[in-house]
C-alpha cells in the first residue's frame, strides 16, 4: 500500500524571536511520510504541529520564525538548502497545502476560477481561456454541483464545505505528490466534514498521494490516518501505527487524550481529565516537557529529557516509562 | 421527571429581511428559530445539538432574554418571561444566567477578574451587599478551581481552560437556578475540555442548577445531558432522554449526525455504517415546504413536500415515558431502522 520515503523530516528546530523571549515551538521532530500513506500529526494547539507544517512547506513567517537546525528531505532533495525560486517549484507541484479556513484563504475578490486558473497560469504557463477550463475540471473532481455555472462565483457565494472543496481543488492542481491537509474539517459542521473527509481520502487513494492531516481530532484521525505522530511542546512523544496506538498507548499524553474522550460507561461519573495547563513554549519545563501533569513521572522526569525510544518496529515513544504505560 | 423549572413553548425568532434605504421594503424573513418546544426540569441537563445555523445559539439567547422572541413563551417557574418588564423581568433574569462560547472574547480585556465576576452585583445590588462583594468574588474563583489571589489580574493572563472557569464563575455570582452554557467548551483544547465538564457536572451538584447544554459535540452532549434535544433549520426534530437519542434515533437527520461523527476507534472505521448527507443546510430564509429536512432526507416522499410532520411519540420509546418526557420525532415515517442507506 505504502512506497517509496516522500518526506523525510529530521531534527527539525523551529523557535519565533519575540519581545518578550525565544518561543521553541518545534524542538526536534523526526518523521517520515511514505508515498500513498496518511499520516496524522495530532497535537493541542501550541504543540508545534501547524508551525513543523508551515516549515515543511516553507511558508514560515520569518522573522520572527526561524528554522534553527533539523533537515527536511523530499523525495530525496535537501529542502532547507534550495533557493527561493525553487522552493517555490516545489510548492504547489511537488507538495500543496490545504488550509483550515477557507475563508481567509481564499482571496475575496477574485473568482474561484481565476484563483483555481492562476495555478496554471503561474506554475504552467497556460492561457487563461485554458487554465478556466481546467479550473471546471478540477472544480468537478472535487464535486462541486454546476461547476461550469459556480466557475466564475466569488468566495462569499460558497457554503462553508463548498470552500473547503475549492481550497482541496486548488491543492489537487498539479497533482502533488504530498497534500498537507492543516485542520481541513475544524470549521465544518459534523456532516460536512464527514464529506470533504470522505473526499480527501477518495482523492488521496486515486492520486497515490502522501497525506499529512493535521488535527486535534482523535475522531478523525481514527477514520483516516495510517499512522500517528502525537505531538506535545514541539516534539512527537509518540509515533505508532494508529491500531496499535488507540489499543495500547505508549505514552501517558496520548493514554490521557483518550480517556478524557468522554465514553459511553462513564456517564454521571467525572471524566479522566488531564491535570494542568499544555506548558508556555517561553518557559517549556527541563526533563520531560510533560511531567508536570504525569501521572507516571518520576524523578528522571523531572531531570533527563526522553528520547524516543523503539517501542516495536515502527512505534516509538518518548517516555521513560513506555513499558509500564504500554502494559496500563 | 422533576417539576419543570423552564417550559418553553411554540418559541420564534423571526429577522426581517429588508431591501432599500430610504423606503426600508421587507423582501423576506430568516426563520432563525421557526417553533420551538421543550421542558427543563430542576436539577436536570438538556442538552441541544444541531449545525451551525440551526439556531440553537438564538435559543440561548432568547433564555437569557438578550433577544426577544417573535412569537411564543418562555415560563419560569410557570411564570411566562416574555411578557415580563422591569422590576420583575430583573428577578427572573437574575434567575438564568449564560456561559458563553469563547472565553476570549466574552470577558471584558480592560476589566480585572474581580470587576468581572462582581459586574453581576452592580446590576443585581440586592444580590450582595457591596462591603461583602470581594469575599464572594473571592469565594467564587475558589468554587471554579481558580486561585483567590488571582482577583486583580486581568483575561489575558489566564489561559483559554481558566478563561472559561471565570465566565462560569461570573454566571454563576447570583446564585442563579438555570445556566444557559453556549458551546461552553468548544473553544478549548482536548485535555482541558474534560476539566471544565468536570467542574459544570460539580458545580450542579453542588447549587443544584439546571443547565440548557447546547454543543455541536455529540459526545459531550451525551455524557452530560439527562435529555437531548437535535435541532434542524430552527425546528427541534427529535427530543428524548440521552439513551433513546443516541441508541434508537428515530429521525433521519438525528441518526445521520450520529453516524457522520468520527468514532476515535480505528477499528470502528471497516464495519461503520455512514450516512453521508448530500448538499448544504438550506437557507433560514429559504425554509423548504413540508419537512424541512427533506432536501436531504433519503427516505422523501411525496408526503413529506406537501405535509410538515409534528413531532410524534415514537412507539418503542413510549413504553413507560409519559408528557413531556417522552421521545418524540418529527418525521413522517419514523422507523426505527435505516433502510435506504447507501
Amino acid at each position: 500500500m505504502t512506497g517509496a520515503v516522500l518526506l523525510d523530516v529530521r531534527d527539525l528546530h523551529v523557535e519565533f524571536r519575540t519581545r518578550d523571549g525565544v518561543a521553541k515551538a518545534v524542538n526536534g521532530v523526526t518523521l517520515g511520510v511514505d508515498a500513498g500513506e496518511t499520516l496524522a500529526v495530532l497535537g493541542e494547539s501550541g504543540s508545534g504541529k501547524s508551525v513543523t507544517a508551515q516549515a515543511v512547506m516553507g511558508i514560515l513567517d520569518t522573522p520572527p520564525g526561524r528554522i534553527t537546525g533539523g533537515r527536511i528531505l523530499f523525495q530525496g532533495r535537501d529542502l532547507l538548502s534550495l533557493k527561493e525560486d525553487e522552493r517555490r517549484k516545489v510548492r504547489g507541484a511537488g507538495m500543496a497545502m490545504v488550509f483550515q479556513d477557507a475563508l481567509s484563504s481564499l482571496n475575496p475578490v477574485l473568482s474561484v476560477g481565476d484563483q483555481l486558473g492562476e495555478m496554471f497560469v503561474v506554475h504552467r504557463g497556460m492561457s487563461r481561456k485554458d487554465a478556466r477550463a481546467r479550473a471546471v475540471e478540477l472544480m468537478d473532481r472535487v464535486r462541486i454541483p454546476a461547476a461550469r455555472e459556480r466557475v466564475s462565483q466569488y468566495p462569499h457565494q460558497f457554503s462553508g464545505g463548498m470552500r473547503q472543496r475549492i481550497m482541496i481543488a486548488m491543492a489537487l492542481a498539479l497533482e502533488p505528490a504530498l497534500i498537507i491537509a492543516d485542520e481541513p474539517t475544524t470549521a465544518l459542521d459534523v456532516t460536512v466534514q464527514a464529506q470533504v473527509m470522505d473526499l480527501l481520502a477518495e482523492l488521496r487513494r486515486e492520486y497515490d498521494m502522501g497525506l499529512v492531516l493535521i488535527t486535534h481530532d482523535l475522531g478523525v484521525v481514527a477514520d483516516v490516518a495510517d499512522r500517528i505522530a502525537v505531538m506535545y511542546a514541539g516534539r512527537i512523544v509518540e509515533s505508532a501505527p494508529v491500531h496499535d496506538l488507540y489499543k495500547a498507548p505508549a505514552h501517558p499524553y496520548t493514554r490521557g487524550l483518550l480517556d478524557s474522550i468522554p465514553r459511553l460507561d462513564q456517564k454521571g461519573r467525572e471524566l479522566n481529565a488531564i491535570r494542568g495547563l499544555p506548558p508556555n513554549l517561553m518557559d517549556i519545563p527541563p526533563g520531560c516537557a510533560f511531567h508536570p501533569r504525569c501521572p507516571m513521572a518520576g524523578d528522571t522526569c523531572r531531570t533527563d529529557v526522553p528520547p524516543l525510544h523503539e517501542v516495536d518496529e515502527d512505534r516509538g515513544s518518548a517516555c521513560h516509562f513506555w513499558r509500564e504505560c504500554l502494559h496500563g | 421527571m422533576a417539576e419543570p423549572i423552564l417550559e418553553v413553548g411554540g418559541l420564534v425568532r423571526h429577522y426581517p429581511l429588508t431591501r432599500g434605504v430610504l423606503f426600508r421594503k421587507q423582501v423576506g424573513v430568516v426563520r432563525a428559530v421557526d417553533g420551538v418546544d421543550f421542558t427543563l426540569g430542576r436539577g436536570e441537563t438538556l442538552g441541544i445539538v444541531g449545525e451551525s445555523g440551526c439556531g440553537k445559539s438564538t435559543v440561548a439567547r432568547m433564555l437569557v432574554h438578550l433577544e426577544r422572541p417573535t412569537a411564543g413563551a418562555i415560563r419560569f417557574k410557570g411564570e411566562d418571561v416574555v411578557r415580563l418588564s422591569g422590576r420583575a423581568l430583573k428577578a427572573v433574569r437574575r434567575n438564568i444566567q449564560m456561559v458563553f462560547q469563547d472565553p476570549y472574547t466574552s470577558l471584558n480585556p480592560r476589566m480585572t477578574v474581580g470587576d468581572i465576576i462582581g459586574e453581576p452585583y452592580e446590576i443585581h445590588p440586592e444580590a450582595a451587599p457591596k462591603g461583602d462583594r470581594r469575599r464572594r468574588v473571592r469565594e467564587l474563583l475558589d468554587v471554579v478551581g481558580l486561585n483567590p489571589e488571582h482577583i486583580n489580574r486581568y483575561p489575558h493572563q489566564f489561559s483559554g481552560g481558566q478563561r472559561q472557569r471565570i465566565g462560569i464563575a461570573r454566571g454563576l455570582a447570583l446564585r442563579p437556578e438555570v445556566i444557559v452554557a453556549d458551546e461552553p467548551v468548544s473553544a478549548l483544547d482536548v485535555s482541558v475540555q474534560a476539566q471544565v465538564i468536570n467542574l459544570m457536572e460539580r458545580l450542579q451538584g453542588e447549587f443544584g442548577l439546571s443547565y440548557v447544554f447546547i454543543a455541536h459535540d455529540l459526545s459531550i452532549v451525551r455524557h452530560i445531558s439527562d435529555r437531548v434535544g437535535v435541532m434542524y433549520l430552527g425546528r427541534i426534530v427529535e427530543t428524548g432522554r440521552d439513551s433513546e437519542i443516541y441508541d434508537r434515533p428515530r429521525h433521519p437527520y438525528t441518526q445521520a449526525l450520529l453516524s457522520a461523527v468520527p468514532v476515535p476507534d480505528p477499528e470502528a472505521r471497516e464495519h461503520r455504517q455512514r450516512i453521508i448527507l448530500s448538499g448544504d443546510v438550506p437557507s433560514p430564509a429559504n425554509v423548504p415546504s413540508g419537512c424541512r429536512f427533506r432536501t436531504r432526507c433519503w427516505k422523501a416522499r411525496e408526503r413529506c413536500a406537501t405535509e410538515e410532520p409534528l413531532p410524534a411519540a415514537v412507539p418503542a420509546g413510549a413504553r413507560s415515558t409519559t408528557g413531556t418526557a417522552a421521545h418524540l420525532a418529527a418525521c413522517h415515517f419514523p422507523d426505527d431502522h435505516m433502510d435506504g442507506v447507501t
